[in-house]
């Protein structure tokens, strides 16, 4: 027989193998599943994993895709971390990301075809500030009237959408685009374009904002008194209250964080990698965050590495659509089960196994 | 001297024609497509396309394809990857994909791209569309003696010209022969998504619509008229004859197959150009399904009239009188639609009700 037991404290082993080993089981159960489509599993698990990294052909162009694709998870993940640490839910990163995108491009557009060296960080700044404000709408709704953080602010990203689809087709149309939905593409705008710092690389202006919010993430929770007191309120709501620990001061700043984050992830997209507002901007980037975050513990180095290999699973998947004729619905079953398997052997952090000799009848 | 030089000319150019024959052994053709190839629509018929290209070349062809790409940073990266695994040719076959295939085809000077639906054209990209709108007048035909509530519904996805071209004709032959008419759009902001299109379709039929008219790919609106019991649909982008005779009593067919094997002989021939092609009735990309028994043979008859006189040409599906929403002149008597306007429409025709979003 076996049987679960309760850990008196968390695993500390096991919360840091978890992550490892629900990777390992996806690689098996997604092998399995690759064998049963008809193809060789060993083939597919390393073009997932490994063709992005060291193909002869794919590696120099997908390893500084990788950071353009997980800049945006981990510069959002890192600010939910925050709010999620402290029992404080914000679900709607994803509009928050918009918002940062429609308020950044926003502003550079505004001041098309200016060369001035300053508005890229004036479109930063807006990006950040389109965010945060999205964030406290929820976040003030709480404080002031005890509302759920969680759906409002999900429920804020469909208006985000449909604001997104109307300044695409309205306010920042390309006025050259015949018609067209969708502004002018920041490519063609040197000054308010996010480049690659160092050519080639992939390194752009968000890869290097999310490594710094990594830092300070870190530098936060370990290091200073309000992360203290953000891990407090998550782990101990009543000592955090005795401690005099002001929730309202909580709330307010891990959503404005966590919306000024998503922010920057939106402008770093839409003047960098995507170039252009368009109807369907947004991809999913502010849900995925959230997978994300949980994967990486709700640390910021955690995070880091989920972001990459997240990113990861992303790229290797895409070529082996292309390389082994993969179906796409395969390829996010496979991101399904690893989501699974980290929440399934989540359990191993609180709990042990534990063999019992069945008792002898009297 | 000059019998070595010969020999070492025509040496270097066996060489040289060897290895050619090896890398063009196999043309590899690529599809960037936005939504899954079982959409039983719009990606679907593109996929149809890419078999009939496998079926004409067989194994001098190899063929990759890669779904459900999002139209955004996404795309760029897709094509890229496909530009990198050795494509000979690359069709991008969603209108977003329009900015990141020009800005790959920069980098890959020696591939050939090809994008549907867009306007933007390069030396090694071109861009081809079906003159859908030949089809929508077809159905609005239909579509205006079938209804009795005189209230026709129409699903559309998003507010781009190709869109509203549609809702244009489809109106204009609805009111032809049904001057009572009137059109109650909703924009789904999709073009693939079941749960939506069904929600649309649902509504529109709860405000009186007999006749939903979707220029969305899932057969989800099919089912909810199926499901109502008298309403009338058409298929879109695939014939959708599960649905058939009755909700589905025609559709309209994209048919990309003749393109794109004529596209892919012109890159093994070497004879790819650049090029703008708009195809309709006549020339066979689009295609009118089976109108079905539901409706009387007299309307099937005229239905079929008109699509005989789109196809060679005789009538165009804008021709005028025809005023702007606003009241203002368009097209005077007998005056037809040029396709600069055409390409570019952003505005309804006189008659339809509603605004085109952010108009």
């Amino acid at each position: 027989m076996i049987r679960l037991e309760k850990r008196p404290q968390p695993s500390k082993l096991w919360a840091t193998m978890t992550p490892v080993l629900a990777v390992i089981a996806t690689m098996i159960a997604g092998g399995i599943m690759f064998w049963m489509l008809g193809k060789d599993p060993f083939e597919a698990i390393r073009t997932i994993f490994w063709d992005p990294l060291f193909h002869e052909t794919f590696g120099p162009y997908s390893r500084p895709q990788l950071l353009v694709k997980a800049a945006p998870l981990i510069l959002i993940a890192i600010g939910l971390s925050l709010g999620f640490r402290a029992g404080i839910w914000n679900i709607g990163a994803e509009g928050q990301y918009i918002m940062g995108a429609i308020c950044g491009a926003a502003v550079g557009l505004a001041f098309y075809p200016s060369e001035s060296i300053l508005l890229f960080p004036a479109m930063v700044l807006a990006g950040a500030i389109g965010g945060w404000a999205w964030a406290m709408i929820p976040g003030f709704l709480k404080v002031k009237f005890g509302t759920n953080e969680i759906l409002v602010s999900l429920m804020l990203v469909y208006v985000a959408e449909n604001l997104l689809a109307s300044v695409s087709q309205g306010l920042l149309k390309n006025p050259d685009g015949m018609g067209f939905p969708g502004s002018r593409n920041f490519r063609d705008f040197p000054a308010a374009y996010n480049t690659d710092i160092i050519e080639g690389t992939g390194m752009h202006w968000g890869v290097a904002a999310a490594f710094i919010a990594v830092i300070l993430a870190y530098i936060l929770l370990t290091r200073h008194m309000l992360g203290f007191q953000v891990r407090l309120a998550g782990e101990a709501p009543r000592a955090a209250r005795f401690a005099g620990v002001n929730p309202t001061r909580l709330v307010l700043f891990c959503l404005g964080t966590s919306g000024a984050l998503a922010g920057l992830a939106g402008l770093f997209e839409v003047s960098g990698p995507s170039g252009q507002v368009t109807i369907d901007f947004n991809s999913g980037y502010g849900f995925t965050a959230i997978i994300v975050a949980f994967l990486g513990r709700l640390h910021p180095v955690g995070i880091l590495l989920a972001g990459l290999l997240m990113a990861l699973t992303y790229i290797g998947g895409e070529l082996a659509q292309l390389m082994l004729g993969l179906p796409g619905a395969a390829i996010q079953m496979f991101q399904g089960m690893l989501m699974f398997f980290l929440l399934a052997m989540d359990m191993l952090t609180h709990y042990r196994l534990r063999l019992k000799r069945p008792v002898a009848a009297q | 001297m000059r019998v070595l030089k010969t020999l070492l000319a025509t040496a270097a150019l066996a060489t040289g024609l060897g290895t050619a024959a090896i890398a063009e052994d196999k043309t590899k053709v690529g599809f960037i497509y936005v939504g899954p190839v079982g959409d039983g629509g719009w990606t679907y018929e593109h996929d149809q396309g890419r078999k009939a290209v496998v079926a004409e070349f067989g194994d001098k062809v190899e063929t990759i394809y890669q779904e459900s790409v999002p139209e955004g940073a996404d795309a760029e990266r897709a094509i890229t990857q496909m530009a990198l695994a050795g494509a000979d040719l690359i069709f991008t076959t969603s209108f977003g994909y329009m900015d990141p295939t020009i800005a790959v085809a920069e980098k890959f000077p020696d591939v050939k791209f090809e994008h549907a639906t867009g306007y933007k054209q390069a030396d090694n990209v071109s861009v081809y569309s079906a003159r859908f709108y030949e089809g929508r007048a077809v159905q609005g035909h239909i579509a205006g003696k079938m209804t009795k509530s005189n209230i026709v519904g129409y699903i559309a996805s998003f507010p781009i010209p190709e869109v509203i071209r549609g809702i244009n004709s489809a109106y204009i032959h609805a009111k032809k022969v049904n001057p009572d008419v009137q059109f109650k759009i909703i924009w789904a902001y999709t073009w693939f998504d079941p749960a939506k299109e069904a929600d649309a379709a649902k509504a529109l039929i709860e405000q009186g619509a007999d006749v939903v008219l979707q220029h969305t790919d899932s057969t989800a609106p099919q089912a909810a008229a199926k499901e109502a019991g008298n309403v009338v649909t058409f298929g879109q982008a695939s014939d959708m004859g599960d649905y058939a005779p009755f909700p589905r009593v025609s559709s309209i067919i994209d048919d990309w197959g003749p393109y794109y094997v004529a596209r892919t002989k012109a890159v093994m021939d070497g004879t790819w150009e650049s090029v703008s092609t708009w195809d309709g009735i006549g020339a066979g990309m689009v295609g009118i399904g089976e109108i079905s028994d539901a409706v009387p043979a007299d309307v099937k008859a005229e239905a079929e009239a008109l699509r005989d006189a789109l196809a060679d040409g005789s009538y165009h599906a804008f021709t005028g009188p025809l005023n702007k929403q606003d009241g203002s002149a368009w097209l005077a008597e007998g005056e037809t639609a040029d396709d600069g306007t055409l390409a570019g429409m952003g505005f309804y025709v006189e008659g339809i009700e509603g605004e085109i979003p952010s108009n």
